[in-house]
């Protein structure tokens, strides 16, 4: 009787907290899956990065920017001169995309937007964090 | 060098002013020891990657860039000697780049001597390029001068002829400059064997100006800016008291000096590429004498790139005039008082400018 009644404690229990692992405990498992699901968008990133698709004139960014070079992400959101104001890293992937490449923007939850933004900063991963900086 | 040269006059008019302000100092002067007439100037283009979208459609901005050289090439009074191109004059190696590369350098009033880039040559292993414009490699006497070209972008056998299905992807994987899968460029046995030759006729005092594609020294291997048997090629060159090496490439100014052997680098009519010290994932070795060109505009399409002309003057000199489009002209010289190339105005740290800093 009593064993039946603490059953039925934690079954209550566990019904309000919805899941059965307390959510400050993840696994290795878990980390190992987050992080193929990130080195995958990187690897789609530097696909696109390397592809003459993502534009019109079949240019592709790394004809300009090897392993990205020369894209600052660490430097964004900053002062674009040429655009006159405070911009996000995005806008210079979409401005490259449109006007080197002669392609159209991508939306900012575009996938391929995402995996452009994980693979530059990839490249650039170790370097201090310089916001605003020309 | 500073004494020894004359600016030459680059327009035929006064009508053409509103054109002097867009043209380009480019134009390199080399005069070498044996006697000051021996003055002469050459000028170059080089990188122009025209290339093939489909049917006769080409990237606009890459034919804008080689068109625009051309043309201002052909204002310079007086005219070089010849024009050197320095490889990379198709994107994809394709016979339609080829052809149009052809048509649009045949407007050139002055002689061209090619040279070989890897783009030029990976899809056919250089056989329609050869049969347009001529040997790979070779060499020829010009006013005192000996000159040297080599094919530098050769590369492993098995990498050439094994490992890629087909010739459209071998081309592929070399066109991408930060392939994980490239290979190291190379002279190889059979060319430096031929070099050694060829140098046996020449007497160890004349003045010796060799033109490769990439860098005969070690800069960035990652991106190829790179030859791999560079030490046994500059073991050659050594003997000669004045060597002077020109190469294309790496888009961008890049000087250097082994022992007495001296480098420069062509700039591209198409792109400017950034310099290896902005990969910070690998370390490189830029040489510390370079000033870096400034960084370039994308707003702008041709910033960063441009043409240029060599004087060859004086003992082991040269002024190297770069034009740089939509950006000051710079000129980097060599005498032999000089222990290493240097930029005019930039070459002492406390005479820099912001846009130089690269990172
Ligand atoms: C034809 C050459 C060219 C191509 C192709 C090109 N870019 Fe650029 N891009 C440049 C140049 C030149 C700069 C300026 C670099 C600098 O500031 O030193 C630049 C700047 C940028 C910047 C801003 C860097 C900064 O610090 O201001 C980003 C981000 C960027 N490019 C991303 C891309 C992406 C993504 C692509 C492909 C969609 C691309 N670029 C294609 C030439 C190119
Ligand atoms: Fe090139
Ligand atoms: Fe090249």
């Amino acid at each position: 009787m009593r064993n039946v009644f603490i059953g039925a404690l934690v079954v209550a229990l566990l019904a309000c907290w919805q899941t059965p692992v307390r959510s400050d405990e993840y696994t290795r498992e878990d980390l190992k899956k987050w992080d193929d699901a990130y080195r995958y968008m990187v690897k789609e990133g530097e696909k696109w990065f390397h592809s003459g698709a993502l534009g019109g004139n079949s240019v592709s960014c790394d004809m300009c920017h090897p392993n990205a070079s020369d894209t600052h992400p660490e430097t964004y959101p900053k002062f674009q001169k040429q655009l006159g104001k405070v911009v996000g890293l995005r806008d210079m992937i979409n401005w490259c995309i449109q006007n080197p490449e002669q392609g159209k923007v991508l939306a900012a939850d575009d996938p391929k937007m995402i995996a452009l933004e994980a693979y530059i900063t990839w490249e650039r991963r170790g370097v201090k964090l310089a916001p605003g900086k020309h | 060098m500073r004494n020894g040269i004359d600016r030459r006059t680059f327009l035929k008019g006064a009508g053409l002013l509103g054109a002097a302000a867009a043209l380009p100092m480019g134009l390199v002067e080399i005069v070498w020891g044996k006697a000051p007439d021996q003055k002469f100037t050459f000028a170059y283009i080089s990188d122009a990657h025209l290339t093939h979208i489909k049917g006769t459609e080409f990237v606009q901005n890459f034919d804008k860039g080689l068109r625009k050289a051309v043309f201002e090439v052909n204002f310079l009074d007086p005219q070089p000697d010849f024009v050197v191109f320095g490889g990379d004059l198709a994107q994809l190696g394709k016979k339609e780049e080829i052809d149009h590369g052809r048509e649009i350098m045949k407007e050139l009033t002055t002689p061209v001597k090619w040279v070989m880039g890897e783009h030029d040559y990976y899809l056919d292993l250089g056989e329609y390029w050869r049969k347009n414009f001529g040997p790979d490699h070779y060499s020829f006497d010009h006013k005192g001068v000996h000159f040297v070209v080599l094919n530098s972008i050769l590369t492993d056998d098995y990498w050439t002829h094994e490992k890629w299905p087909t010739a459209e992807e071998r081309m592929h994987q070399m066109a991408r400059l930060d392939n994980p899968h490239g290979s190291p460029f190379m002279v190889k046995d059979a060319q430096r064997a031929w070099l050694k030759n060829d140098l046996a006729k020449i007497s160890k005092d004349t003045p010796l100006v060799v033109l490769s594609h990439s860098p005969l020294y070690k800069v960035f291997k990652p991106w190829n800016f790179w030859t791999d048997d560079a030490e046994k090629v500059q073991a050659l060159l050594k003997p000669f008291r004045q060597v002077t090496v020109f190469h294309g490439h790496v888009h961008q100014v890049l000087y250097n000096q082994i022992g007495h052997i001296s480098f420069n680098a062509f700039m591209s009519t198409a792109w400017p590429w950034p310099y290896p010290v902005s990969y910070s994932q690998k370390p490189n070795k830029i040489p510390d004498i370079t000033v870096f060109m400034n960084r370039a505009d994308p707003f702008k399409e041709r910033d960063g790139t441009g043409w240029g002309h060599i004087d060859i003057a004086g003992r082991n000199g040269f002024a190297h005039h770069y034009g740089l489009w939509e950006n000051t002209p710079r000129t980097v010289e060599k005498d032999a008082r000089m222990a290493h190339p240097s930029d005019t105005k930039y070459q002492d740290p406390k005479d820099r400018i912001p846009p130089q800093t690269r990172y």
